[in-house]
């Protein structure tokens, strides 16, 4: 005869049943990213790990060495170099690309009937190859016969050397990267779709501005998706390789940028595929990593002031 | 300590992970099949008889079968080896490919790489020595420069077989000599005083307003060429002593960067420059936009195809003793440690070599000229009888056009005036940062001096860490 408990569990084990049952298909849903997570990122990631504390030249077996690269970071003057340049670009390239999609996805918002067609005109240079993107703006930024320059020129003013005066590289590569927020201006868009219309109707009833409309109730309303594009622009800003790459390193070397346009992931891709030191930039890249967790772990800390979900 | 062997593979992709670094490799495949390509031609030599012994695969990394010269070489090396099955991809010699491949225990059969780069290679034990391989095939090395097989010898063995070479000349835009009331006699580069003041001579405007640049001194890539001429030398014989700030080259560098500072400055004379139409029918030369500056022999036949009518002529470059001097590039086969097929890789590259398919490869370019109505100046290769054969067989025939027939007598006379960066294992680092050093000068962040004494340090290291790891 079953005993009151034993009664009670019944039920309790038919959940623990089903819960295990979904539990076990979640799990098997997620495996096959999961599993692709542990071999493509994971196991790379401790392999990598391990490297950076060896001599390792690709062709010989890997040799201990201890903390040596990383003290070379701490003594090699290029590394302060890139870094610097990585963080100007970043510095200059994110908020200037947030600011600029979010004006365009504001403007997008409004259009209404032609609305599809900009969205794929925005979007178009993100799925642009980014060494043709390199290549293309080469010709832009030519400062004699570069459309950039001709236009300032229509404005009475002389274009700077985008391309051959090292204190003009970066602008120009953050000119360059500004053609490229389309990925941005969608997700903003998006963002803006969802705010409520009522909001404003009743703001307007109070009278509130434009501004003020803008700032207390559109900015807050979609300040979570801001806060997504914030940490993942940021993260890829300093990580930039290709295009610049592509326009001062490859094929096409060019003097000017030598020092000014050595961003931290093109001296390590000389590093570990050009000069073969790949414990050293093993060794970079786990720097970078850790600079770029220490600066997502920020921007989380400080998104609870400013950031608003719903729900929460 | 040493990790496996095993993690060589997965510690490559690792380091490419984490950087987030994506980097897609070059395209497309293409199968070479005999009758894919050109008829050989008829003046061959005496061919030797087909190797039918060797068979199986080939997989080339670096070798595009882009024109005649390429198609019509690996056709007769084909016939040679008409068991083999040659596999060629487009693209130059990529090094993040060949080493992922490499490393993964899968490299390519044989590849095309430039001889500057091939002995950073070679001494980290990545390409075999090709020793064996010289006598198991009985390959003459004497019939190849001296100065292209110094480049790819590394502490005694020969890694390499030499393809191409690339000598280096004076171009001259005649137009612009005439408008200065020059003559070809006064271009001369033994006196810098002398040429100084030519650049001046020749310069039409300055900085953002110029419109002819009146000398080109080719920096930062052609330093060794300045300080060859001013009686230095960048890197010792033996390849193991950096001596990039010793007073001919800093001397060298100082001169050559004041070429452009008297033309406005480097940042300026470069945004002109990019604006030329290089490989087009008003390339600088008819468009006026230089006046003369020292180029590798290959721009020659550039000008003779698409504006053979140009003002042009040609020089060699002299070094201050008045002696002719070219800095020598050039390309190489290597055969990589782990070739599945290293015998057939070999033999191949000794066929490529060979004069009898230079000679082939030259009379596919002469007959495509003449179907083309345009200019033929030959084909200028590694091998000094294929060059013989060649240029006193009668397969390039005396051209009509004196400029350019000068420009053919003058390459041939710089054949002998070679030189090269001695190989060393820090090459393509090496190489960098003598640039970087030249490229702080040119963009004003420091002085020749400061520069070179900071290359010099750098280089030394390099060279030290690269020697005592192939040692």
């Amino acid at each position: 005869m079953a005993t009151a408990a034993q009664e009670m569990d019944r039920p309790r084990k038919g959940r623990s049943n089903i819960q295990r049952s979904e539990t076990l298909a979640g799990l098997a849903f997620i495996s096959p990213w999961f599993i692709g997570f542990l071999i493509f990122t994971a196991g790379p990631m401790v392999i990598s790990l391990a490297l950076s504390v060896s001599d390792y030249d690709v062709i010989h077996p890997p040799q201990f060495s201890g903390l040596a690269n990383y003290q070379q970071l701490l003594t090699d003057p290029r590394i302060g170099l890139s870094l610097g340049n990585s963080f100007y670009y970043a510095l200059l390239h994110v908020p200037l690309s947030i600011i600029m999609a979010l004006v365009l996805a504001m403007i997008l918002h409004r259009v209404g009937k032609a609305a599809g067609f900009f969205r794929t005109a925005f979007y178009l240079p993100t799925i642009t190859p980014a060494v043709a993107v390199g290549t293309l703006f080469l010709w832009l930024l030519n400062p004699r016969v570069g459309l950039v320059n001709k236009g300032l020129a229509l404005f009475g003013i002389v274009g700077p050397g985008w391309t051959t005066d090292p204190t003009w590289i970066k602008p120009g590569i953050i000119l360059m990267s500004l053609w490229s927020v389309g990925g941005t201006v969608i997700l903003l868009l998006a963002a803006l779709q969802g705010v409520p219309e009522q909001l404003y109707e009743a703001a307007n009833i109070d009278g509130a501005s434009g501004w003020t409309q803008f700032t207390k109730i559109t900015v807050p309303l979609i300040s979570g998706t801001l806060f997504f594009v914030l940490i993942v622009n940021t993260i890829g800003s300093l990580q930039i390789f290709t295009e610049v790459y592509t326009m001062y390193f490859g094929k096409q070397q060019s003097g000017a940028a030598s020092s000014s346009g050595l961003f931290y992931n093109i001296y390590l891709f000389r590093q570990a595929f050009e000069f073969l030191h790949m414990g050293y930039a093993s060794a970079m890249a786990w720097l970078l990593f850790v600079i770029i967790l220490i600066l997502t772990a920020i921007q989380l800390r400080v998104s609870r002031r400013w950031v608003y979900y719903e729900g929460s | 300590m040493q990790f496996s062997k095993w993690l060589k593979p997965v510690a490559v992709a690792s380091t490419a992970a984490l950087a987030l670094l994506v980097f897609a490799a070059p395209g497309m495949a293409q199968d070479a099949t005999p009758e894919a390509t050109s008829d050989m031609g008829m003046m061959m030599m005496e061919a030797p008889a087909p190797n039918t012994d060797l068979s199986g695969e080939l997989n080339f990394m670096g070798f595009g079968l882009g024109d005649e010269i390429a198609t019509t070489r690996v056709d007769y090396a084909q016939a040679q080896l008409p068991n083999v099955t040659l596999h060629f991809s487009e693209g130059g010699f990529d090094a993040q490919q060949f080493l992922t491949a490499f490393a993964s225990g899968n490299p390519p059969d044989i590849v095309y790489i430039s001889q500057q780069t091939l002995g950073t290679y070679a001494a980290n034990d990545t390409f075999m020595p090709l020793d064996q391989c010289i006598a198991d095939q009985d390959i003459d090395m004497s019939q190849y420069r001296d100065v292209a097989v110094n480049q790819v010898t590394i502490n005694g063995s020969v890694y390499g077989i030499p393809e191409f070479y690339n000598s280096l000349m004076l171009i001259i835009n005649t137009k612009a000599l005439d408008d200065a009331g020059l003559t070809l006699d006064d271009v001369d580069t033994s006196d810098w005083n002398h040429l100084a003041e030519l650049n001046q001579q020749l310069t039409v405007g300055n900085g953002n307003s110029l419109t002819r640049m009146g000398f080109d001194a080719k920096l930062p890539e052609f330093l060794p060429l300045w300080v060859r001429a001013n009686g230095g030398q960048m890197l010792s014989d033996d390849g193991k002593t950096a001596m990039l700030n010793s007073p001919e080259v800093v001397q060298a560098l100082e001169f050559a960067v004041s070429i452009y500072d008297e033309q406005g400055g480097f940042a300026a004379m470069k945004a002109f420059r990019d604006t030329w139409d290089f490989f087009g029918s008003n390339n600088q030369v008819p468009a006026d936009q230089i006046g003369f500056w020292p180029m590798e022999q290959w721009y020659m036949n550039v000008l003779a195809g698409v504006s053979p009518d140009a003002p042009v002529a040609f020089k060699p470059f002299t070094d201050k003793d008045g002696n002719p001097i070219s800095y020598v590039t050039g390309s190489a086969w290597a055969i990589p440690v782990g070739s599945k097929n290293p015998e057939a890789a070999c033999a191949f590259a000794k066929a490529m070599t060979s004069v009898n398919a230079w000679v082939a490869a030259a009379e596919a370019r002469a007959e495509k000229r003449a179907a083309d109505g345009s200019i033929n100046t030959g084909v200028f290769t590694g091998n000094r009888l294929a060059d013989e054969a060649i240029f006193g067989g009668g397969i390039v025939a005396p051209i009509d056009n004196q400029a350019f027939q000068q420009g053919v007598d003058v390459i041939l006379s710089l054949q002998d005036h070679g030189f090269a960066m001695p190989a060393n294992p820090a090459g393509t680092e090496f190489q960098q940062i003598w640039q970087d050093a030249v490229n702080r000068v040119l963009n004003g962040e420091q002085t020749a001096q400061e520069s070179l004494d900071q290359a010099q340090q750098e280089a030394q290291t390099a060279l030290d860490a690269a020697w005592g790891q192939s040692s």
